[in-house]
């Protein structure tokens, strides 16, 4: 191993970092992109539910079998779904203006992402209420459960595991949105990556972040991975 | 007044697509289950009798007729008046149906929280309940750690919760092993004497109308075709495929292979002696046989007991002098039905 070229390297990371006095922003960021996420994942985990058993109960062999519903759903679903999320941001900005009042900074992009993760969460929320077993929803009825609560004691919690794994993977999909959240001005690490990182030629900044991205994602794969195995029981 | 009385009752399930045709699962069919019975409804699949007993708690609706329930027409009932009347009648169904997300104890007080039942009462009736199936140390076992016989124990144990006169049960024991087919059989027959509850059983195995029930149905192609005491059906069979069910558990005769087989080893005439009426003796049948000195074997058959009484059909192989074997016939001819196998 030569030892010049290894002192080269490490000169060339070192020397030119800002990293050292970057770290209060760094902080900051990193607390912004929790702030920015988990207010995304609450609101859009909450209507993609909704979403989610609204399309599972208004299939024809559904709880609530409405064809109407069912196809205007699915086609409003399908058409929001497929949209670039920096193209959805701009093509947003009308109605975060509307909405949130601004359409720029950080409220309109969590408004931009808790839309999309809405729409993404719904299709994994029908995706695993329709592997739960149709005998048991029949059992419940045949015991004059009401629909609301099969809805509420049979539907949900027989598909919790996986709908806690389907959560756990759509907060990896909203971290993913939040990094480009600079676009329209919106804070957190991608925005940090990007602006001291990439457009300063500083790798360490850049790979601080994106290590910083790395621990946040694989504590809540852990945390998602445990809870699901504790609901499953395997 | 039947417990379940349905009249005129059809069921047509709509196109599948836009050029089928739609599909008449029950037609026209009256079936009347008196409290108390057991009552056998048996059919090959796509026969209609998930159908037809899912009409019984209205899981499905009847597109026709009438169906009362203890007293309670349930056709055209709202979806929560029909709620009312699912709570008087248990299910056990095939795969159990049992809630995973639920231990055992948690499977047995769901009917009972959704009947609005107190906590302290239900948590009662949950504990007398799961004495009365013999899984009290199971309570806070999660169903996926339960044997088949005991996940169906479980079934039972819930669908009685709510203390139903009526207890349905869809092909209740066709992922049982045998032995365990029994035991489940022989606490359905509990459920039934005990607790007198009238229970209506759809199935494929004739063993198990054989060995519980009091009455059967046959169905075919969404109508009953045959139907009475479970002895009158089995001893006498009419429609053909009646008569394929009763055949795969009781021998009438021996199909043309086994015939041949036998003939080859028992020369003589053979000829198949029908045994339904119990005051027939087979000695006094024999004794005709021997009083001409036509000796015999018993080549095939053999007897049945169905809730006590006894019937068969046997098979014999006759030697003798064919005026003596004639005159023999004749006799037994007058008693009971016979029939030459040629």
């Amino acid at each position: 191993m030569s030892p010049s070229f290894d002192l080269a390297a490490t000169e060339v990371l070192a020397a030119d970092t800002q990293m050292g006095e970057l770290w209060p922003l760094f902080w900051e960021a990193t607390w912004q992109t929790l702030y920015i996420v988990a207010i995304a994942l609450t609101l859009g985990g909450l209507i993609g539910m909704g979403l989610g058993l609204a399309l599972y109960v208004t299939r024809p062999s559904g709880l609530y079998p409405n064809r109407i519903v069912s196809v205007v759903l699915n086609v409003f679903v399908n058409f929001f779904r497929p949209i670039p999320f920096v193209i959805l941001i701009a093509a947003l900005q009308p109605m975060a203006r509307l909405v949130v009042g601004i359409g720029i900074g950080n409220k309109a992009i969590i408004f931009a992402m808790t839309f999309a993760a809405a729409f993404g969460i719904s299709r994994i929320v029908e995706q695993n209420l329709v592997t739960v077993d149709p005998g048991v929803i029949e059992a419940a009825r045949s015991m004059g459960a009401s629909r609301m609560r099969i809805v509420r004691t049979v539907l949900v919690p027989e598909a919790l595991g996986p709908l806690i794994l389907g959560y756990t993977f759509a907060f990896v999909a909203i971290v993913d949105m939040s990094a480009i959240a600079g676009v329209i001005g919106g804070g957190g690490l991608g925005n940090f990556a990007l602006q001291y990182g990439y457009r300063q030629f500083d790798t360490v900044v850049t790979w601080t972040a994106v290590i910083m991205i790395v621990i946040l994602v694989q504590v809540v794969q852990f945390g998602g991975n445990a809870l699901a195995r504790r609901v499953l029981r395997r | 007044m039947a417990l379940v009385e349905m009249r005129g009752v059809s069921k047509v399930f709509p196109a599948a697509s836009r050029d089928g045709s739609p599909v008449h699962a029950i037609d026209d069919v009256d079936l009347d289950v008196e409290a108390g019975e057991i009552y056998g409804i048996v059919g090959y699949s796509g026969a209609g009798k998930s159908t037809l007993i899912r009409l019984v708690n209205a899981l499905e609706s009847a597109t026709a007729g009438s169906i009362r329930v203890d007293g309670t027409e349930i056709t055209g009932l709202r979806e929560r008046q029909l709620q009312k009347v699912r709570l008087g009648i248990g299910m056990i169904f095939q795969q159990f149906n049992l809630l995973r997300s639920r231990t055992v104890y948690g499977n047995v007080i769901y009917p009972l929280q959704v009947a609005g039942v107190g906590k302290a009462e239900a948590h009662a009736r949950v504990a007398e309940l799961l004495q009365f199936v013999g899984l009290a140390e199971k309570a806070h076992t999660y169903t996926d750690q339960l044997s088949g016989g005991q996940k169906q124990r479980v079934g039972i144990a819930r669908a009685l919760a709510t203390s139903p006169k009526l207890l349905l049960a869809d092909e209740s024991t066709s992922a049982l092993d045998p032995e365990t087919t029994q035991e489940v059989l022989g606490l359905l027959r509990r459920v039934n004497e005990e607790l007198g509850l009238t229970i209506m059983v759809i199935t494929h195995e004739m063993d198990v109308v054989k060995s519980i029930a009091h009455k059967v149905a046959v169905m075919e192609a969404g109508r009953i075709v045959e139907r009475g005491p479970v002895f009158d059906v089995f001893s006498d069979p009419q429609q053909p495929v009646t008569r394929r069910f009763v055949s795969t558990i009781i021998d009438d005769l021996p199909d043309p292979e086994a015939l041949g087989a036998l003939r080859e080893r028992h020369p003589g005439r053979f000829v198949r002696l029908a045994f339904r009426d119990e005051g027939v003796r087979q000695a006094e049948v024999f004794a005709e046989l021997i009083a001409r000195d036509v000796t015999f074997e018993l080549v095939h058959g053999g007897m049945e007991d169905i809730g006590g009484r006894t019937f068969g059909n046997l098979t014999l192989s006759l030697r003798g002098a064919d005026t003596d074997v004639d005159a023999a016939l004749r006799a037994i001819g007058a008693r009971l039905e016979t029939r030459e196998l040629r």
